[in-house]
């Protein structure tokens, strides 16, 4: 394998796996925030047993989000030269303040908060979580304004060989940052509000602790009908923007080949990308049209007409993404996306009718819905990642050209296994002891819960 | 305004941050295994970083944010060229990190055993490799004209940059001793003080020989006499005063004095550096100095604004959690297994 594959390997692995635990973190954060505001506010002590119940397992999530996080920042400079080279004169900016402004706060709060119990004033220690809950919000906002840049690079010059600043305001609120960013905070919160579901549910289902399982079993059901909702409305206003500034990658989500109008949504296709056809389609007239551009008659390119004008645009090559990967992941993650919604509002249906506690079959679904959120994740990533391919920066600067030229393909190899392994063994002992904290449920005393390392 | 010169010395500061407070938690990780009479000490001992070793960390990652995003050039050049010791000391954080935050989740000898273990190499190996990396740059790398380092890891790992190694180890150990004899009670805080009072001299030895060899390993006493300059002779007499006040029981000054020590130290780097941030040893021309690495003038400014905004913020609010957690870790703190 050569350098350039591996490197591609290891930022794919590294950052998937930081994706798992940050949208748990975010969402994690605002829950738990949530239960000890009803905690401040009526002085019950089930909340207060919730918020250290779960603060508990949020705690460990946090870690590895934290841990995996260093690997991001520094793989940027270690793996990737050339491409930190090229963009450091803007994507620098927004890294400097999400640590300036986000990192401090949250792990300088979140030990306030954990060692803080019965040592601050009630107000003061409820405000740290939120400052943790905002910290990283604010985290996932400059990273996407940096992400954004790359799939939309916008308010820059090409100077001295590099993309410098010219206008920092464009950059800030570069669309592309605006429709990404709400999609990303709220699937965070669909990801935290299942999670908090999920093991609510097994305690149900255990019968341990059932009267104060079911009050976060509510708290996670609102939470995640209303982001699951919002999620959709989103994810389809980020679709609407990519048809019109990344076409070719909204082309290889829908297996376009052929630039249609009016453009039909594709359900189903085997996808052959070396000649360019797909067969065993099953598709519904109009619908993609409706979709991109709220109406049944507009244009949608297909990838050999948008192949034809980048190759005169920038030269000769390949412009096409990795199709299957990209069209295929959409589905899912749509699907997945719709299950969620469904999933929450059916549980709301059933807090309605005064069933929730008895419907079992209900419970179990929730302790498997529990974890597909971060494969939904993870499918998002690697659609708006793999869908811009080749591109590393969209129209200037191709992935290939990024790499750094000193490191050998050895070491590339030597440190994307060690990490593989690493991480591998990170996991398995985060979910044991997850599971190990969750499983006797609250404790009869809340005092029995503080923290020492 | 000379924006290239602020965000130099910003990164200076970040860095001097970075190595006075995760200083003392990378001692206090090196030292726990080796103070500590039984398990509940250990525990003690990661208490008493406990609030504060993660946010610490994050001095590093904003020093490489700033330097990503002022000197681009800078952080290509520093992170691709000293890939596997980046590495390394990546995976140590990490698992330094699992360490603290998992060891004492479960109550197995073994268990303990090994996180105990990531703890203290987590802490040694970083702490070893920033001393190596620090005293490579002011050697001078092999960087080629595309500002490429072309060499390898058997280039890093020179005998001197060892050294400098051992001796950022040595600091560190005597820092956290002195940060442990300050946040502990009763035989816990006696030993710390005894380990503090007896390192001292060894480490002032060590240190010693590896300054006078920089006269003509480093490029940072170039130009200069016999007579060291201001800011070495105030890092020399900072180390003295804190010996000075171990002597007269006087822990807090101390530490206080130690920490100005790595602040100096730290200080004599960037100042003997600039206007270089990573010589060239092929040929001067091939340096990296701080104008032809750095970001457009535009960047400097928004980044200065930004960095004048939230440092002061940062600074107050993390003063504010040492205020809050400035009682001493004793053994009755511990929950009895």
């Amino acid at each position: 394998m050569e350098v350039i594959e591996i490197a591609r390997w290891q930022f794919g692995i590294t950052t998937v796996y930081h994706f798992f635990f940050s949208p748990l973190t975010m969402g994690l954060a605002v829950l738990t925030a949530i239960l000890q505001t009803f905690y401040y506010r009526t002085n019950s002590e089930h909340y207060k047993l919730l918020t250290k119940y779960f603060g508990k397992l949020f705690i460990i999530i946090f870690a590895l989000g934290v841990v995996t996080g260093i690997v991001l920042e520094f793989q940027f400079g270690m793996a990737w030269s050339n491409y930190s080279r090229f963009v450091g004169d803007i994507f620098g900016i927004p890294l400097a303040i999400e640590a300036l402004m986000a990192f401090f706060l949250e792990s300088t709060f979140i030990a306030v908060w954990l060692f803080g119990w019965n040592r601050l004033p009630k107000g003061i220690h409820l405000l740290s979580i939120w400052l943790v809950a905002l910290g990283s919000v604010l985290s996932a906002l400059w990273i996407l304004i940096a992400n954004a840049w790359m799939q939309v690079p916008i308010g820059f010059v090409l100077n001295n060989g590099r993309a410098e600043l010219s206008d920092f305001v464009a950059v800030m609120l570069n669309e592309q940052m605006l429709v990404m960013v709400q999609h990303t905070v709220i699937a965070a919160f669909v990801t935290g509000g299942l999670f908090m579901l999920g093991i609510s549910a097994w305690q149900i289902l255990r019968n341990n602790q059932v009267e104060i399982f079911g009050k976060s079993a509510r708290v996670a059901l609102v939470f995640t009908a209303v982001s699951a909702l919002l999620v959709a409305t989103t994810g389809h206003r980020h679709a609407q923007h990519t048809v019109i500034h990344q076409p070719m990658k909204m082309a290889a989500m829908e297996g376009l080949w052929e630039t249609e109008q009016p453009a039909s949504f594709s359900m189903f296709a085997l996808i052959d990308q070396e000649n360019m056809t797909s067969s065993r389609e099953f598709k519904l007239p109009y619908m993609l049209s409706v979709l991109a551009y709220n109406n049944t008659t507009s244009e949608v390119k297909g990838m050999k007409d948008l192949q034809n004008e980048y190759e005169e645009a920038y030269g000769p090559g390949d412009y096409i993404p990795p199709v299957k990967v990209v069209y295929w992941s959409f589905r899912l993650m749509v699907g997945l996306g719709m299950l969620f919604i469904l999933f929450s509002i059916y549980g709301l249906v059933q807090w309605w009718r005064n069933k929730l506690e008895e419907n079992k079959l209900y419970l179990k679904m929730a302790t498997i819905v529990m974890f597909l959120p971060l494969l939904a994740n993870s499918l998002g990533w690697i659609v708006t990642e793999m869908g811009r391919q080749p591109w590393v920066v969209y129209g200037l600067m191709l992935t290939q050209d990024g790499v750094s030229p000193n490191v050998s393909a050895g070491q590339m190899l030597l440190t994307t296994v060690a990490f593989t392994l690493i991480y591998g063994l990170l996991a398995a002992v985060a979910v044991y002891l997850i599971h190990r904290f969750a499983k006797p449920g609250v404790p009869e005393d809340s005092e029995k819960m503080l923290h020492t390392y | 305004m000379d924006f290239q010169l602020i965000w130099f010395i910003l990164i200076a500061i970040l860095f001097i941050g970075y190595f006075i407070l995760e200083g003392f938690d990378f001692g206090v990780g090196i030292l726990m295994p080796f103070i500590s009479k039984d398990d509940v000490d250990r525990r003690v001992v990661i208490n008493t970083i406990g609030p504060f070793w993660d946010a610490n960390e994050v001095w590093l990652i904003t020093a490489g944010g700033a330097m990503f995003a002022a000197f681009p050039h800078w952080y290509a050049t520093l992170f691709s060229g000293f890939y596997i010791p980046l590495f390394l000391i990546v995976i140590a954080l990490i698992l330094r990190a699992a360490g603290f935050e998992f060891r004492s989740k479960m109550k197995d000898k073994w268990w303990r055993k090994v996180f105990d273990q990531f703890i203290f190499w987590g802490s040694l190996i970083p702490a070893l490799l920033w001393g190596v990396a620090f005293t490579n740059i002011v050697q001078g790398l092999p960087i080629g004209e595309d500002m490429n380092f072309t060499g390898n890891l058997l280039h890093i790992l020179n005998p001197y940059a060892l050294l400098g190694g051992v001796v950022v180890v040595m600091m560190f150990v005597l820092h956290g001793a002195l940060f442990l004899s300050l946040r502990t009670t009763d035989d816990l805080k006696e030993r710390a003080e005894k380990i503090a009072k007896t390192l001292w001299i060894p480490i002032a030895i060590v240190t010693a020989a590896f300054a006078i060899m920089g006269y003509w390993q480093t490029v940072l006493f170039e130009g200069l006499g016999l007579i060291p300059g201001s800011l070495p002779t105030l890092a020399i007499l900072s180390f003295i005063a804190c010996f000075v006040f171990m002597r007269m029981k006087m822990q807090m000054y101390a530490f206080g004095a130690m920490a100005l020590t790595i602040l100096l130290g730290t200080s004599v780097i960037f100042y003997g550096l600039f206007p270089n941030v990573m010589p060239s040893s092929l040929d001067p021309a091939y340096s990296l100095t701080v104008y032809n690495a750095s970001s457009s003038q535009l960047t400097l400014r928004i980044l200065s604004v930004v960095a004048l905004f939230f440092v002061p913020i940062v600074l107050a609010y993390q003063g504010w959690s040492y205020y809050v957690f400035s009682k001493r870790v004793s053994r009755d703190a511990i929950p009895r297994e």
